[in-house]
Order: structure tokens, then C-alpha cells, then sequence
């Protein structure tokens, strides 16, 4: 497009609406194609839908009538809701909803901050020895958290933090560092050097570089982490019941509905209302910040 | 531990923690800002690098090596046992079906969980609904484990079928409808295998074709047009146009499946425990490790997780770097 002529540019443009159009119209006048897309969607969405409408039916409907009855004789309840959150007569979930809310912000903030700060080092300091460790960074990001697990078991025992939270904020910050330190490098040597550069020159130091020139530009690789963290942390279930598992009093929500559904397990009233206690959250989260998860799963991911 | 009171105490515990952390994390900045001179830069990137570091070098690195000392004693952890546990879990019965089933995992939810993704990644490719379509399939993603096992073990529900009891679980009331007798479809090996790992298809569907969707929209405007010029048809763009072109992003996504599946127990785990032969080597990690009190055997397992997906990142990194080279 190297005219200049004024009327010619809405040429290309029209042309490409027309096209785009086109491939859109056929596209959907394929009936096999658009069924076929129907027919995931739906397989795809009955079954949260199914315990969904179950949460809210009475507990004698959900145990006596499948969930699909409830389209031609309407019954809605909180009821189970109360229950599974009250403790003195349901599962008593409420307070595992709190230590998931205590064990999930540290379990972000802590690797956040110090992969940040890390990734800093690895981008914008010259240091001995700063590929070789990078490189064993990188190589950390495959390592299973199950071959981890016993051995810092012990060391919690022998330090006599065993059965506190510092055990589950420790274990999620120092499986989340590898990753987010990867990630957060990649992003910050993008960042031109000639903007550090020019604050350097103007005689800022680090920590003043960091705050004034990278953290704008870094804000949405942060977030990105910070909500692949935060999904990861609360949906946990492995590092909860190894390090929380002992006692009530530190277990994550994720904990105490797996072991609800090996106790009661037909109490559907309970777990259905249980489970969507615990995909609130998530969700939620999930639907405002969609844009930045998504960005932080392409920017690859081998976690775990 | 529900009085309110301990949930408040809960949450200061949390806050003074973070607080605790900020402290620390000023203090290092602070000490790295002291720095003077010709080493100053050497300096402050050991500082920063100092926390992160140990927490590794602890944390992941000496258990890792440890594990791998244990897995060569007995279950109390006290005698040498060689190769002991390895030629259990490659000899004894039950570890056969624990391997089988790991294989099974590992090769059929990465592949038909990609195909499923690829296949709606293209049907609502600049369609109206897009972004709905989408996020329809992408948010079981958002669910934990434990949340999605749950709503699928309510799917497999079974109730005896005699007199008027009513199915309550979706697919047996399908089979009843379509005139078949109700199935206890967790406990009937193999098939109840398979049915585990329709609940982890229906979870990373989303997450290949989150990844696949933006691979296509990446593929040049010009080639698709020039193909469709040619009177390529829609098959033929598909076999030699989309595909070449997301091929790297496919390999990505194929990995990462098979290496997640590799470490996750959580489905196998809340839905039947393991048991009805369903285990796999993660799970049976935790129940040897943590209820038979057998640590060589979990130690042994755990190396065999490690070692199993070392094979598939080298190949993601081989395939990453020639996709790089072209």
C-alpha cells in the first residue's frame, strides 16, 4: 500500500471486511461444522451445569430424582449452602474457605516478589556465574513437587514449623520461583536496554530503575503470574494434604472436599454445594483477569 | 477452629507474615543499595539472587537428591536395598497396572484432549460467539481437580437398578432411556480408567485450544489467501496450511498434557482412591508414602516420575529448537 491517494485505502480495507464476512458467513452456513461446535459447547458445560441445579435443589430432590427433573417441578434452596458452610451441623467449610484465603496470598506475593527481583538480576546485572544459574533455574521447572515432598516433610519436623501455614506458604513459593522467574526474565529482556540506560545515566540506582522505568511496563507479566499462581495455589490439592493434612486447622477447601467425598461420598447435597464454595473464587477471578491468564498460559508453561 | 475469633487470628497470622517478608525483602534492597565501588553490581545480584537461591537449593535441590538416596532402602528407610524397589514397581502385579494405567494417561489425554481443542479452536475461529464459544470450554480450566472430579463422579452416579429407584447420575439415565441397565461405571475395570480421564479431557480441552486458537490466528493473512486463490479445499488448507503452521504450538501443547499427567493424582485420588485397579504412579506415590508407610517404594516412585518426564521436555526442547532454526 504505498499510495497515497486518499480514496484508496477503504479498497483493501472493504475488500478484507468482505472476505472476513465471507469466511464467517460459510463457516456458519455449514451445518456439520456448526453442529458440531453445539455439541462440544454442550458436552462441555452439562456437567457443572447438572451439579450446579443440584446445589440449590432440596436434599431429599437431589437424592431421589435426577437433576433434570428440576425443569418441570421447580423447588429452590439455600439450604445446602448453610449446611456444608456451618460447622456445628454440615461440613463445616466456612473455615477451610479462610485458610485457603490465608494460604493463597502469601503462596502469590512471596514468589512474585522474589522471582521479580531475581529476574531483575538475571536481566539487567552482570555477574560470574549468571548463565549457569539461569540455566539451572530453567532446569528446576521440571522437577516433580512429588520427589520433594518427604525429605522437606522432615525439615519442617526438625525446624518444629511442621503443621503451621509457614510449611504450605514456603512449599508453594519455592515450586512457583522456577517458573515465574523464567517467565518474568523473558519479559524483562524485551524491555529495550536504552531505557534503563538513560535512568542509569541520570543516576538512579536499582531499586529506583525498578519502581520508575520496569514496573509499568511489567504490570501485565506480573498479573499474568500472579493469577496462574493464584489458580494454582487454591486448586491445589497434593501440597495441602501433605503439608495441611495433618490437622483441620491448616487444610486448604480443596483438602477438606476430597476427603468429604471419601466419607460421604453420596451426601450430594453437601459436595455439590461444597464444590461450587470452591470454584467461586477461582472463577471469578478467572472472568475478570481472563485476558492475562491467557497470556500467561502462552507464555508457556511445564509447571508442577 | 470455626469460632470467628480463630478465623481473625487466621488472617493477622497472614498479614504479619506478609509484613514479616516485605521487611525482609527491604532489607535486602537496602543492604544491595549500600554496595559501592567496582564489585557494587556483583554485589547486589548475589543479594537479590540470595533468597531465591537458598529456598531452591533447600527446598527443591536437597530433597530432590535425597529422594533419590531413599529410594535405594527398604520401606523403614534404614536398610540398602539396591534396585529393590525399582524391580518392584517393574515386577510386582499391582505396580503393572499402576505403569499401564500411568501409559494410558499419558498418551490419551494429551492427544484427544489437542484434538478436541483443535477441532473447536477452528469451528468458532471468527465466528460471532468466539469469545463465548470459548469461554465455555476454557472454564473448567479455572476448576481445581478435586472441584471437577466431583462434578463428574455425580455424571457416573449409580443406583441400584431395581423397583422405582430413580438414577440420579446423567449417563446411567441416558442408558435407561435408551432402554440399557445402569452400570457402576467407576468400579468396572478398565473402562472406569478411561472415564477418570474423560474428566481430565474435559479440563485440558481449554487450555489446547486456548493455546492452538492463537497459533491460527498468527498463520499470515496472505497465506491463507494465496491457498484459497489456488481453490485449496477446506481439508486440504487444514493438512497443509493450518497445520505446518501451529505445528511448534501442537508440540507444546502435546508435551505439557503428557508431562501434567505424568504429576497429577488428584482425579484418580478423589474419585475412587485408587482403587478398582484405577492407580496411577502419582497416586500411588501418596498412598505409599503417606498410608503404607512404605518410603522406599514412594521414594523409588517419585524417581520414576522425575525420570519419565526428562524423555518428553527433551524432545519439547528439540522440536522448540528446530521450529526455532527454520
Amino acid at each position: 500500500m504505498t499510495t497515497t491517494t486518499p480514496a484508496t485505502p477503504s479498497v483493501p480495507v472493504k475488500a478484507k471486511d468482505i472476505s472476513a464476512a465471507a469466511v464467517a458467513k460459510r463457516k456458519l452456513s455449514s451445518p456439520f461444522a456448526s453442529i458440531a461446535a453445539i455439541v462440544i459447547a454442550v458436552l462441555w458445560t452439562v456437567p457443572t451445569f447438572g451439579l450446579l441445579v443440584s446445589s440449590f435443589r432440596p436434599e431429599r430432590a437431589i437424592k431421589t430424582t435426577g437433576w433434570w427433573t428440576f425443569f418441570s417441578n421447580p423447588v429452590l434452596t439455600l439450604d445446602n449452602y448453610k449446611a456444608v458452610l456451618d460447622a456445628d451441623e454440615g461440613a463445616g467449610l466456612g473455615s477451610y474457605f479462610i485458610n485457603s484465603i490465608v494460604i493463597t496470598i502469601p503462596s502469590v506475593v512471596i514468589p512474585l516478589t522474589l522471582a521479580t527481583i531475581a529476574a531483575y538480576a538475571f536481566a539487567w546485572i552482570r555477574f560470574p556465574g549468571r548463565n549457569f544459574l539461569f540455566l539451572v533455574i530453567f532446569a528446576l521447572q521440571v522437577v516433580p513437587l512429588q520427589v520433594t515432598l518427604i525429605p522437606l516433610l522432615t525439615l519442617y519436623v526438625d525446624a518444629g514449623v511442621a503443621n503451621t501455614f509457614w510449611t504450605i506458604w514456603l512449599s508453594h513459593a519455592i515450586f512457583g520461583l522456577p517458573l515465574a522467574i523464567y517467565l518474568l526474565h523473558n519479559f524483562m529482556r524485551d524491555i529495550p536496554a536504552s531505557l534503563l540506560e538513560a535512568a542509569r545515566v541520570d543516576g538512579a540506582g536499582h531499586v529506583s530503575i525498578f519502581f520508575r522505568v520496569l514496573l509499568p511496563l511489567l504490570r501485565p507479566a506480573l498479573a499474568a503470574f500472579a493469577i496462574f499462581q493464584f489458580l494454582w495455589v487454591w486448586n491445589d490439592l497434593l501440597v495441602g494434604l501433605v503439608f495441611g493434612g495433618g490437622g483441620d486447622a491448616i487444610a486448604p477447601i480443596t483438602v477438606a472436599l476430597a476427603n468429604l467425598t471419601g466419607t460421604r461420598g453420596t451426601a450430594w447435597h453437601l459436595l455439590s454445594a461444597g464444590a461450587f464454595v470452591s470454584i467461586l473464587v477461582p472463577v471469578t477471578i478467572f472472568l475478570f483477569l481472563q485476558r492475562y491468564f491467557v497470556r500467561g498460559l502462552l507464555a508457556g508453561s511445564v509447571k508442577g | 477452629m470455626s469460632t470467628p475469633e480463630s478465623n481473625a487470628g487466621k488472617l493477622a497470622l497472614m498479614l504479619g507474615a506478609i509484613l514479616l517478608f516485605c521487611a525482609v525483602v527491604g532489607l535486602i534492597l537496602f543492604l544491595a543499595s549500600l554496595a559501592r565501588g567496582r564489585r557494587a553490581d556483583r554485589v547486589t545480584a548475589y543479594l537479590y539472587l540470595a533468597p531465591t537461591l537458598i529456598m531452591l537449593a533447600v527446598g527443591l535441590v536437597y530433597p530432590g537428591l535425597r529422594t533419590i538416596w531413599e529410594s535405594f532402602f527398604d520401606a523403614a528407610g534404614k536398610a540398602f536395598i539396591g534396585f529393590g524397589n525399582y524391580e518392584t514397581i517393574f515386577t510386582s502385579g499391582d505396580q503393572l497396572t499402576v505403569l499401564g494405567n500411568t501409559v494410558l494417561w499419558v498418551l490419551v489425554t494429551p492427544f484427544v484432549a489437542t484434538g478436541v481443542g483443535l477441532l473447536y479452536a477452528i469451528l468458532v475461529d471468527k465466528s460471532r460467539f468466539e469469545n463465548f464459544a470459548k469461554a465455555l470450554i476454557f472454564l473448567p480450566m479455572a476448576i481445581s481437580f478435586v472441584g471437577a472430579s466431583i462434578i463428574w463422579k455425580f455424571i457416573y452416579e449409580y443406583r441400584p437398578d431395581q423397583g422405582n429407584v430413580k438414577q440420579i447420575g446423567l449417563l446411567n439415565q441416558l442408558l435407561v432411556w435408551v432402554g440399557g441397565s445402569p452400570q457402576q461405571w467407576l468400579v468396572n475395570s478398565p473402562w472406569n480408567t478411561l472415564l477418570l480421564i474423560v474428566v481430565m479431557i474435559w479440563i485440558q480441552a481449554g487450555f489446547a485450544m486456548t493455546v492452538l486458537s492463537a497459533a491460527i490466528k498468527a498463520i499470515p493473512d496472505d497465506i491463507v489467501e494465496a491457498a484459497r486463490l489456488d481453490g485449496v479445499t477446506t481439508w486440504g488448507m487444514f493438512r497443509f496450511v493450518t497445520l505446518p503452521a501451529i505445528r511448534p504450538a501442537v508440540v507444546v501443547v502435546l508435551t505439557t498434557i503428557a508431562i501434567a499427567m505424568l504429576k497429577v493424582f488428584d482425579i484418580v485420588r478423589t474419585m475412587t482412591g485408587g482403587q478398582f485397579n484405577t492407580s496411577v504412579i502419582a497416586n500411588e506415590f501418596y498412598s505409599q508414602s503417606f498410608r503404607s508407610d512404605n518410603q522406599g517404594l514412594g521414594a523409588a516412585l517419585a524417581v520414576l516420575l522425575f525420570v519419565l518426564v526428562i524423555p518428553i521436555v527433551v524432545y519439547n526442547i528439540r522440536q522448540l529448537r528446530r521450529s526455532e532454526a527454520l
